[in-house]
């Protein structure tokens, strides 16, 4: 049967424990992976902008040896004509192996996984799911600190609309020992299915606070994310709140030496440039993590060992 | 207020009072040359009022969408003026093509022909999400 990943929660800790090993096996020892999947072709559907996600997935398949081909906006394919994702994705079909596909609506990667006889990954669907940013949130937490338990994770920021937020906890919440300290303001909470339906219903120890520098110390991750001016109703509540939560230098005092700061990006200006230099600034090599996860994600898709 | 009784067919009982209607409409019982009646404000001694409704012809049911609509009716199968069958409907793991999403983001509002489809996440309060985005089905959402 063939697999294709949708959601993060279609894979089971064994599963992502199992792609985190491959890729770090990948990182010792690229050239052994470098003809993997030679003669195979990934599709890149996006149906949408990105900068990373695309060209990581182009990235990882030209490293393990494969073809890619695709489209990079909508406007360049039949969708422009009204062709349903259905069928674009039957007709890529016929000259892929595997498809990457992002898109504006929520769902339409399942659609398209439904449609064909290979395997679909979600490249991103709206504001949904993104199941490859939190394998490679996972994959940059396991090198940075040698383990998936027992951490504090503090989520700092949009916690209501971001949706790496909400998978990151969908994900981790299942390794012994995690503990959340979530960030943000009053209007931008997690919502209340991600509050209920996993952290309360698995026992989950968490923290809710608007404090972060109060909080600092006991982190081991910090996971930064835009606070959205378009989110707030009232334009005073978002002047208030906005600099709160700009990580500067002044407010790492009390931070772990070996803290990690994860950052999905892009950033604008939540994270102050002055950070990047600091050795426990993570995010652009959580980029690297991107395409090394998304190689090991292929090759379990496509059955190649 | 009398009702005749059934010889063959089916009552639905303790539906929630104001919801027989909906329900009415939903099982196309207007499409039916049989007696139907449809009985609201019914007194009940479990939930006050109820909605009943009768129908002198046994019909083929979706038990389960009814166990959706309201988890609390019950169907009495009658034959020869007597009930043969007591069903309490369950509530079904998924539900395909009767309610829609209301997410304009969602896949299903731009897709021709992709039939809606919501599954059960939570048996206890009775929650179905769109099996595409997530969003939570409303009652009110019946196609």
């Amino acid at each position: 049967m063939k697999k294709d990943l949708i959601d993060i929660q279609d894979l089971s800790r064994e599963d992502i424990d199992e792609l985190i090993a491959v890729a770090e096996d990948i990182i010792a020892d690229p050239d052994k992976y470098a003809e993997k999947c030679r003669r195979k072709k990934l599709a890149t559907l996006f149906y949408e902008p990105s900068t990373r996600t695309r060209l990581s997935f182009e990235a990882a398949m030209y490293e393990l040896g494969g073809q890619v081909i695709g489209f990079s906006e909508a406007n360049s394919s039949s969708a422009a004509k009204g062709e349903s994702v259905a069928d674009t994705a039957r007709t890529v079909a016929c000259f892929a192996d595997i498809i990457a596909m992002r898109h504006p609506k929520e769902g339409a990667p399942m659609v398209a996984a439904r449609s064909t006889h290979i395997p679909v990954i979600n490249a991103g669907d709206g504001g949904h799911n993104h199941p490859t940013q939190t394998l490679t949130d996972l994959l940059t937490i396991a090198r940075e600190k040698g383990r998936l338990d027992d951490l504090t994770i503090g989520c700092c920021g949009d916690l209501k609309f971001g949706r790496t937020v909400h998978s990151l906890i969908a994900a981790m919440h299942r390794y012994p020992g995690v503990r959340f300290v979530l960030i943000s303001p009053e209007e931008l909470v997690i919502p209340e299915h991600v509050r209920t339906d996993i952290l309360q219903a698995n026992n989950i120890e968490f923290l809710e606070t608007r404090d972060l520098e109060a909080v600092m110390p006991e982190l081991d991750i910090l996971y930064m994310t835009r606070v959205q001016r378009e989110r707030f109703f009232n334009e005073a509540d978002y002047i208030r709140l906005k600099d709160s939560y700009i990580l500067t230098p002044d407010k790492l005092t009390y931070a772990k030496p070996d803290l990690a700061i994860l950052h999905p990006l892009p950033r604008v200006n939540e994270i102050a440039v002055a950070i990047d230099s600091d050795p426990r600034a993570c995010y652009f090599r959580q980029v690297l993590c991107g395409k090394y996860i998304r190689m090991a994600l292929i090759l379990k898709l496509l059955g190649v060992k | 207020m009398i009702i005749g009784s059934i010889v063959n067919g089916i009552v639905i009982d303790h539906i929630p009072a104001g919801r027989g209607m909906e329900l009415y409409r939903y099982l196309k019982l207007d499409d039916m040359e049989c007696e139907v009646a449809l009985i609201k404000n019914a007194s009940s001694d479990k939930y006050g009022k109820k909605d009943i409704l009768k129908v002198n012809e046994v019909i083929d049911l979706d038990f389960d969408m009814l166990g959706y609509i309201a988890p609390q009716i019950t169907v009495n199968i009658i034959r020869n003026g007597e009930r043969v069958e007591k069903v309490h409907p369950k509530l079904p793991e998924t539900i395909t093509g009767v309610l829609r999403c209301k997410n304009p983001r969602c896949i299903t509002s731009i897709e021709q022909e992709l039939q809606h489809v919501f599954k059960l996440t939570d048996r206890e309060h009775g929650v179905y999400r769109c099996i595409y985005c997530d969003t939570k089905a409303e009652k009110q959402s019946l196609v």
